[in-house]
């Protein structure tokens, strides 16, 4: 009796696993497929190329031209990556290589937390801190005029939000790197700096690239903390001071109306469609980087 | 002079890579010391003690009852319906199907790709759910969209630990008899307990933090929710709504949120370590 009871249990677990599994195979598909279906609307009457490529926005005449919000979005996320990527690469070097253990005990923590900050905190503490900076300092710096509310404020804010998330790839990749070849470019003479450069970073570029990549396919999506900050006017940016309207912000601040007219509702699941392609591709590349780089080991 | 200038760079890089690191602890602490500076002014008991009344929005009396419950109720929903998916799946990856090493890496692949999906595309398909089941935005909407979107994260989080356990362990187990369901659920389980609680927290932070996934399917409301079925209030949401106010007093509140909002999360930060530090003792090496 007790054994049939086990057995049992054992089947009836077995196949909450296997149904688990299914779920989760299935969950991309779905995903893909709702949106898809969503926004299949849109794409019948538009086009694709004109949905990507046309920059007239007038959703109540039922034209979606999504260039500036597209434009927005790649404008953000490079400036955010470009700002972020000094810091990440030398700050992961620093706490690979010279930090203390007890150094790397203390950093620890602190970009824990700063990964579990929610991005509504980073997006009051841009608009509190990084949109009057901009504004009062940056723009007259560079002589343009600005509320401060801008790409590059976006920008900054992105940048710091990447910090942790690029920052643990990057130790984790340094941590591979074999200490034998550390030390065979040290014996012969090599500066600690010199192997550094020569041989850590030299061996680990693909995987710096695609930790890069997946902080840029991060900052893509990333919604409210940009939405506070960039100041969400359509229209294309011409410099880093002015006003954008990134694609995640333009989902996020329309979901009110778009139910009202089922065009605008298909238009914005194909914004949400395009996210999620660009997640994916961004994904796929960056495993085959990381693919790649086993292979040559 | 060569020599010179090769100290010289070496020296200019310590400077730079030191100089970035601490930066980063200097961010956090500017980050957190103009969250309290603004938000401490604002918070009072009544903040966390009351729900809104009559024109809160205008500056009047109320507080943010409704949205800090709201946001445990929905961290808390979307954690558990989690980790009855989440915990299978990681024993799957690491007890069942342990020597499929394709299935396995296919598995991580896609669960990768879920990670890296943003939280508002998450909020615009559990939208479409929620209209194609015919419910309108509630709790329990948002509590199925939060729970999709911490999936990923709560398993590979539980994965990390259990791809370290010893295939000893499994095998002892299994030779004493034991069936895979007591393999999985009383060895494994016990044995990365401190990794489970770590992933629950975790996934608990992301959830009670996310706006993207919530905006579309909970709605919001002055009350507090008293079933699954009515809108609900998050705390993001609050700090997010009053922020656009043009009114002082609503985006003094908004950072009184923020403020709170920030004190859970670092108390589900401080937590983890605590109690990953005290169950630790309990796993054998």
């Amino acid at each position: 009796m007790y054994n049939f009871v086990r057995k049992t249990k054992d089947t009836i677990s077995e196949a909450w696993v296997k149904f688990v599994l299914m779920l989760i195979f299935l969950l991309p598909l779905v995903i893909l497929a709702s949106l898809l279906n969503k926004s299949w609307m849109v794409i019948q009457t538009s086009g694709i190329g004109d949905l990507l490529f046309s920059s007239v926005w007038r959703p109540m005449a039922g034209q979606f031209g999504f260039k500036p919000f597209i434009i927005s979005s790649v404008y953000v996320t490079v400036l955010g990556l470009i700002i972020t990527a000094p810091v990440c690469l030398l700050s992961a070097i620093y706490l690979t290589y010279y930090g203390s253990k007890r150094m790397t005990a203390f950093m620890q923590p602190i970009i824990d937390i700063l990964a579990g900050i929610p991005s509504v905190i980073y997006g009051v503490w841009g608009v509190l801190i990084i949109v009057p900076f901009t504004g009062r300092f940056l723009a007259p710096l560079f002589g343009y005029e600005s509320t401060g509310f801008s790409i590059l404020s976006g920008g900054l804010v992105l940048a710091v939000m990447l910090i942790p998330f690029i920052l643990n790839i990057l130790i984790e990749i340094f941590r591979t790197v074999p200490h034998e070849q550390m030390e065979a470019s040290l014996s012969l003479g090599a500066s600690k700096w010199e192997s550094i450069k020569h041989v850590a970073v030299r061996r680990s570029l693909p995987g710096i690239v695609s930790a890069f990549a997946l902080g840029l396919s991060r900052a893509f999506g990333e919604t409210i903390a940009v939405l506070m900050v960039v100041g969400n006017v359509v229209g294309i940016p011409r410099s880093p001071f002015d006003t954008g309207y990134p694609l995640p912000a333009l989902i996020a601040n329309n979901y009110g109306e778009m139910l009202s007219i089922p065009m605008f509702d298909s238009a914005l699941m194909f914004a949400a469609l395009v996210l999620l392609m660009v997640v994916v591709c961004f994904n796929l590349m960056s495993r085959y980087v990381i693919i790649f780089m086993e292979k040559r080991q | 002079m060569r020599k010179l200038l090769k100290t010289l760079e070496e020296r200019f890089f310590f400077v730079l890579m030191a100089g970035s690191t601490a930066f980063l602890a200097l961010l956090l602490l500017m980050i957190i010391t103009i969250i309290v500076y603004k938000g401490l002014p604002s918070l009072t008991w009544e903040m966390v003690s009351q729900t809104p009344k009559g024109g809160y929005y205008f500056g009047r009396e109320g507080g943010l009852l409704n949205a800090i419950i709201g946001s445990l109720y929905l961290a808390s929903g979307a954690v558990a319906l989690s980790l009855s998916i989440s915990l299978p799946l990681a024993l799957a990856m690491n007890v069942y199907f342990r020597n499929r090493k394709k299935l396995v890496n296919g598995i991580r692949f896609i669960l990768d790709l879920l990670w890296g999906i943003p939280s508002i595309v998450y909020g615009a398909f559990g939208f479409t759910i929620m209209i194609y089941l015919g419910i309108r935005a509630s709790l329990l909407a948002g509590i199925i969209t939060v729970s999709i979107f911490i999936l990923p994260i709560m398993v590979r989080a539980m994965d990390e630990v259990m791809k370290n356990v010893p295939l000893s362990l499994l095998e002892s187990a299994f030779s004493l008899g034991s069936t895979r369901r007591e393999v999985a659920f009383k060895v494994v389980t016990r044995q990365c307990f401190p990794g489970i609680i770590t992933a629950v927290l975790l996934a608990f932070g992301r959830g009670i933090g996310d706006v993207a996934a919530v905006l579309f399917t909970t709605g919001y409301t002055d009350n507090i929710p008293t079933s699954l079925m009515d809108q609900t209030a998050t705390l993001p949401l609050a700090v997010f709504f009053q922020l656009g106010s043009p009114i002082p007093e609503v985006q003094n509140r908004a950072y009184a949120a923020a403020l709170i909002l920030t004190v859970i999360i670092l108390a589900i930060s401080v937590a983890t370590r605590l109690l990953s530090r005290k169950f630790h003792k309990t796993s054998i090496k």
